[in-house]
Formats: C-alpha cells, sequence, structure tokens
C-alpha cells in the first residue's frame, strides 16, 4: 500500500506521465476482459475491435460501450473477470425497477476505492487528526462503506454512524468533537433543520467540513449549507458500477471535480451518436476502469451530463476536472415537449427567499396534456396567517418556473416533512404517466 | 392591546385538523375562538387559545408549521347595527381588513370580534377615536 504523502502526490503527477500509465493499465484492463468475460469477448468480437488494437489512448474510442442494462442482463456475477474466490466485497444498487446492480470488488479495488477517498478527503485539507462521521447508509449502498474505508486508510478516527437519528448525529458532532461529515446532501440540510428547531448551533460545534454527494446538488445548496452551518462544502461524485463514491471530486478551487484518471478514464460522449466529444462540449459522461480487477467496466455510460476541462487547475493538480452533474440524461423530462431537468426546479426555488429546497415534482396526463405539479414544502419562515400572502408565493413560484423553463406548473404547498427524505438518493420525480 | 393568535398550515388532507387539536388537547391547551380559510388545497387554521407558547412549542414539535401574529379583538354592542357601526368606523378611516371572525364566549354580555388588520396600528386608533372598546389579552383570559 502506497504511502498516505504518496497518494496526495498522484494528483499533481505530470500529465505525459499520467497518459503513458493510462495506456499501460488501459491495455492491461481490455486484456484482462477480453480473456475472462464472456461478455466482452461476444462484444469486442462483434465490433470487430480485440485489445491489441489499442496503440494510442485515442483508440479506446473504436471499442464498445457498456450499458447499465448489461450490467442487469449479467446478474448477479456475469461481469466479473476474475475467479469468485479473488472477490471480498460485494455491494449492489437499490434498483428501483427490477434487479439490482451489482459490483464486486478484489482486495485490490477496495485498495484503490479507500485511496480515491482519501484523496477526495485530501482536498478538505482532512488529515489524521480529523474525526470522521460517515453518515451515508451502510450495508449495500456503496455509500457508507466507501466513505469509510477511505476515512480509515488516511488515518482520521472513524465513526460508522450511518443515516437517519437525526438527533444523535447531532449529539456525536458535539460529544466527539466531530470535525467532518460525509452524507448526502439533502440528509445534511435534514440534520441543519434538525438543529435549528431544537436550538442547536452547528457553528459552535468543530465540524468544519462535509463531503456530499450520491444525488445531483446544486451551487444554491452549496451556499445555504455553508452560510447557514458553517461547514465548508465539497461535492463528492461517484457511482457504485465504476466503485461508489470517490471518481471524483471539487477542491479548494472549486471549479469542477477532479476525476482519479489514474483510475477511472473519461470521456464525453454524444448520447445520441455514440462519438466522442472534444474537451469543453456537454455530453453523457462515460468512464472507463483501468486499474480494477474484480468487475473492470469499459466505456461505461452513466446518463450523468458533464464536460472535462484539462486545463492546469488553480490548485495544482493536474486531474482533468469534469463540470459537477446536475443533470442527467435519463432525469430529463419531457413534459409538452419541454425539457425539463429537476435541478432547474430546485434553482427556482432556491432563488426564492425563505423556501426549503425540499419539492417533488409529479407528472400525470390527463386526456392527451401533461400536467406538472410542483410539491413544495411550506417552511415556518414563509408560512403566514393570511391566504393572500400563501397565494402570492404560489404564483411567484409558477411564474419562475414560467419564465425560465417556458411550462405552466401547479403549484401545490404542502406540510414539512410530507416528502420523503433520503439517506441514499431523494426522490424528487413521481411519473404517473408511464401507468396510463 | 394586541391579543396573539396562532396560525397553522394545514394541507387538504383528511385528519390534519383532527391531528392539530389532538395535540392542542395533549398539551392542555384550551381553545376559545378558531376560524379555518381554506383554498383548493391547504387551509389556514387561525386559533385564539389560553396559553399560545404552549401552542406553539407542542405544534412545532409534532413537525406542524405555525407562527403566531397579533389581532386586534374588540367588543361590539349586541343590539342591531352593533357590528355595521364598527365596521363603519373602519371604513371611514380606510382602513383594510384582511380577515374577521367571531368569538364564541358565552359568558360575555357583548360579542367579541378578532380582526386582522394590515395597518394595526391605525386601525386601533380609529377605533378608539369611535369609542370602540378594545380587548386586551389580560380581559380575554383574566
Amino acid at each position: 500500500m502506497d504511502m498516505i504523502a504518496d497518494l496526495h502526490l498522484k494528483d499533481f503527477v505530470e500529465r505525459r506521465a499520467l497518459e503513458n500509465l493510462q495506456l499501460e493499465r488501459l491495455r492491461e484492463t481490455l486484456h484482462r476482459v477480453y480473456q475472462n468475460v464472456p461478455f466482452y469477448r461476444q462484444s469486442f468480437d462483434r465490433a470487430g475491435v480485440k485489445p491489441s488494437d489499442l496503440k494510442s489512448l485515442r483508440d479506446l474510442s473504436k471499442f464498445p460501450f457498456t450499458n447499465k442494462a448489461d450490467l442487469r442482463d449479467a446478474y448477479p456475477f456475469g461481469l466479473i473477470s476474475t475467479p469468485m474466490r479473488d472477490i471480498v466485497r460485494i455491494h449492489a444498487s437499490s434498483g428501483t425497477t427490477g434487479k439490482p446492480t451489482v459490483v464486486c470488488y478484489t482486495r485490490n479495488d477496495l485498495e484503490v476505492w479507500s485511496e480515491t477517498v482519501s484523496r477526495v478527503l485530501m482536498m478538505g485539507k482532512v488529515s489524521v487528526d480529523d474525526i470522521v462521521l460517515i453518515s451515508y447508509g451502510y450495508g449495500l449502498f456503496t455509500g457508507g462503506l466507501g466513505a469509510h474505508g477511505g476515512a480509515e486508510r488516511l488515518g482520521c478516527a472513524v465513526i460508522p454512524m450511518g443515516g437517519g437519528a437525526t438527533e444523535k448525529q447531532l449529539m456525536l458532532i458535539k460529544d466527539f468533537n466531530v470535525t467532518g461529515i460525509c452524507c448526502t446532501p439533502s440528509f445534511f440540510i435534514h440534520i441543519m433543520e434538525e438543529a435549528e428547531k431544537i436550538g442547536f448551533d452547528l457553528k459552535k460545534t468543530k465540524l468544519r467540513v462535509g463531503f456530499f454527494g450520491a444525488e445531483p446538488w446544486s451551487e444554491e445548496m452549496r451556499s445555504r449549507i455553508e452560510t447557514g452551518s458553517g461547514v465548508r462544502a465539497h461535492d463528492i461524485f461517484g457511482l457504485s458500477e465504476i466503485i461508489g463514491p470517490g471518481v471524483s471530486s471539487d477542491c479548494e478551487a472549486r471549479c469542477g471535480l477532479h476525476v482519479f484518471e489514474d483510475h477511472f478514464l473519461p470521456e464525453i460522449i454524444d448520447p445520441s451518436s455514440g462519438e466522442v466529444k472534444a474537451p469543453g462540449e456537454e455530453g453523457e459522461l462515460v468512464f472507463t476502469t483501468i486499474s480494477k480487477t474484480g468487475m473492470p467496466l469499459i466505456r461505461y455510460r452513466t446518463r450523468d451530463l458533464s464536460r472535462l476541462n484539462y486545463d492546469r487547475c488553480d490548485c495544482g493538480r493536474s486531474m482533468v476536472r469534469m463540470d459537477r452533474v446536475r443533470r442527467r440524461s435519463d432525469d430529463m423530462l419531457i413534459i409538452r415537449g419541454v425539457n425539463l431537468y429537476p435541478s432547474q426546479i430546485e434553482s427556482v426555488l432556491l432563488s426564492i427567499k425563505g423556501t426549503e429546497p425540499h419539492y417533488q415534482l409529479v407528472v400525470s396526463r390527463e386526456k392527451a396534456l401533461d400536467d406538472l405539479e410542483v410539491r413544495v414544502e411550506v417552511s415556518p419562515l414563509v408560512f403566514s396567517d393570511e391566504v393572500r400572502v400563501l397565494e402570492a408565493l404560489r404564483a411567484e413560484i409558477s411564474s419562475k418556473i414560467k419564465q425560465l423553463i417556458g411550462l405552466s406548473a401547479k403549484i401545490t404547498l404542502v406540510e414539512p416533512g410530507t416528502i420523503e427524505r433520503s439517506i441514499g438518493k431523494a426522490k424528487r420525480v413521481l411519473d404517473l404517466r408511464k401507468l396510463n | 392591546m394586541k391579543v396573539r393568535q396562532l396560525s397553522v398550515f394545514l394541507e387538504n388532507k383528511v385528519g390534519r385538523l383532527a391531528k392539530v387539536t389532538h395535540l392542542l388537547g395533549e398539551a392542555n391547551v384550551n381553545i376559545r375562538a378558531l376560524s379555518v380559510a381554506d383554498t383548493h388545497d391547504f387551509g389556514i387554521l387561525r386559533l385564539i387559545v389560553d396559553d399560545v407558547e404552549a401552542a406553539e412549542k407542542c405544534l412545532r414539535e409534532g413537525k406542524i408549521v405555525c407562527r403566531i401574529n397579533n389581532v386586534t379583538v374588540v367588543a361590539v354592542d349586541n343590539r342591531p347595527g352593533g357590528l355595521a357601526k364598527v365596521l363603519g368606523d373602519l371604513n371611514a378611516a380606510n382602513i383594510n381588513i384582511e380577515y374577521m371572525y367571531a368569538i364564541a364566549e358565552p359568558k360575555s354580555e357583548r360579542p367579541l370580534i378578532v380582526f386582522r388588520f394590515s395597518e394595526g396600528e391605525r386601525a386601533v386608533a380609529a377605533l378608539q377615536n369611535g369609542g370602540v372598546e378594545i380587548i386586551s389579552e389580560k380581559e380575554l383570559f383574566g
């Protein structure tokens, strides 16, 4: 295992050396899957490519994609490229439809994982002196154990709290002198709300840094977290198929998330044609794992929309930056022909003083027409004894949505807590149209 | 001269009003007057209670959105034209009423009316000029 100081240096490696390493690892990975995974042998053969066709990194574009459906078809262990006895950990994503997506890790993969997560934590200046509360769910979900492994590798004092039990979280933050926290941004906002309710001042605790991920969130949410709690908020990105949390993260410069591209090779493609896009262009994010041995994935389509920026970051790290993911190509709703991403509604709500970022979109279809309903929780701050004040709030939200997105939406004010808070991921959209 | 009123946000769903009144009952809070403003999908319950702090505390704990604000309570003469006289004074002073409701007070000789004005100070002055009796919180619960 590398020394911690060496891990930090990996973020600053010179570009040419990095590309040589990537090419070597990629070549090894392509050979590995072609040899050991029937799915990849067939899919490469069908596309008429062989691992030996890879002469440079650019040649990766000749290889076929892997889709989420391929993982489901291979359920549970069809994509592992190693004997089962080398697998030491199995995680599975919460499949909302049908079977879960399974990911298998070798000892090597767990080391890669804890390495990238500890590199994330180091971007937030976390060190062996920190006490870190892990409030992601443990279990099959990769959040808890993933964050845990990284913090432990770094030598922090790690508290395996898991999600829920908000008051207890606050108690531990105070009594254990917690300095860092890892959880979903919506759960942290929930913790902040609970703290306010019981008169607990987070700013008076030692908590100074948080690593929030597992769901898309916005700059507005970041500033709400930072001003409301005094906690510096970092965006940690990941997906279980690639490894879990720790695929990329933002540094102190906050101009995109550094991808740990010595392990996960990113590409941006046009989601409809599959063509690789130039740096700086928006498209679908695709990852190839180049150091994993349990279940490497070649050109895995994430459905997340982003951009890549290869310019040297102000922080000095050489790792390519991706734009923070706010939209997924399959999160996009088409309502009366208008494209809508839930994050757009979130921005509208956060721009109105006093409204909470707790919302849910309900799409239904009466006869031929789609209807969009936006359910918004009423906070004590915006509540009034006068009907006209609440009606004005509704009208304001509605007109901003109309202005920005061009859709008429019905705004429904609901009681706080009505919209489910997530430990894993927030359920922002209820599409009732599929039932018709 | 102000009386504190507790307003409660209610989603238009079965059992919401029952939940609020249950919580108040548990906290030993007595309701003296109430009115509900309802729209298509939400309602605002307005309450005059004997212990407004206890009421607010128990509802907040029950995760119900509520807030305290000031209203004006006046006594009107128990005769035809009694309320019209009060409203006439307000109208003459060009004061807008946001909403109003009556307090059911069997022991009181004169009916009590709760008013919410957008310009509370000016309304109270106009009423006092017209000789209308304004009831304080102490008198109401004393």
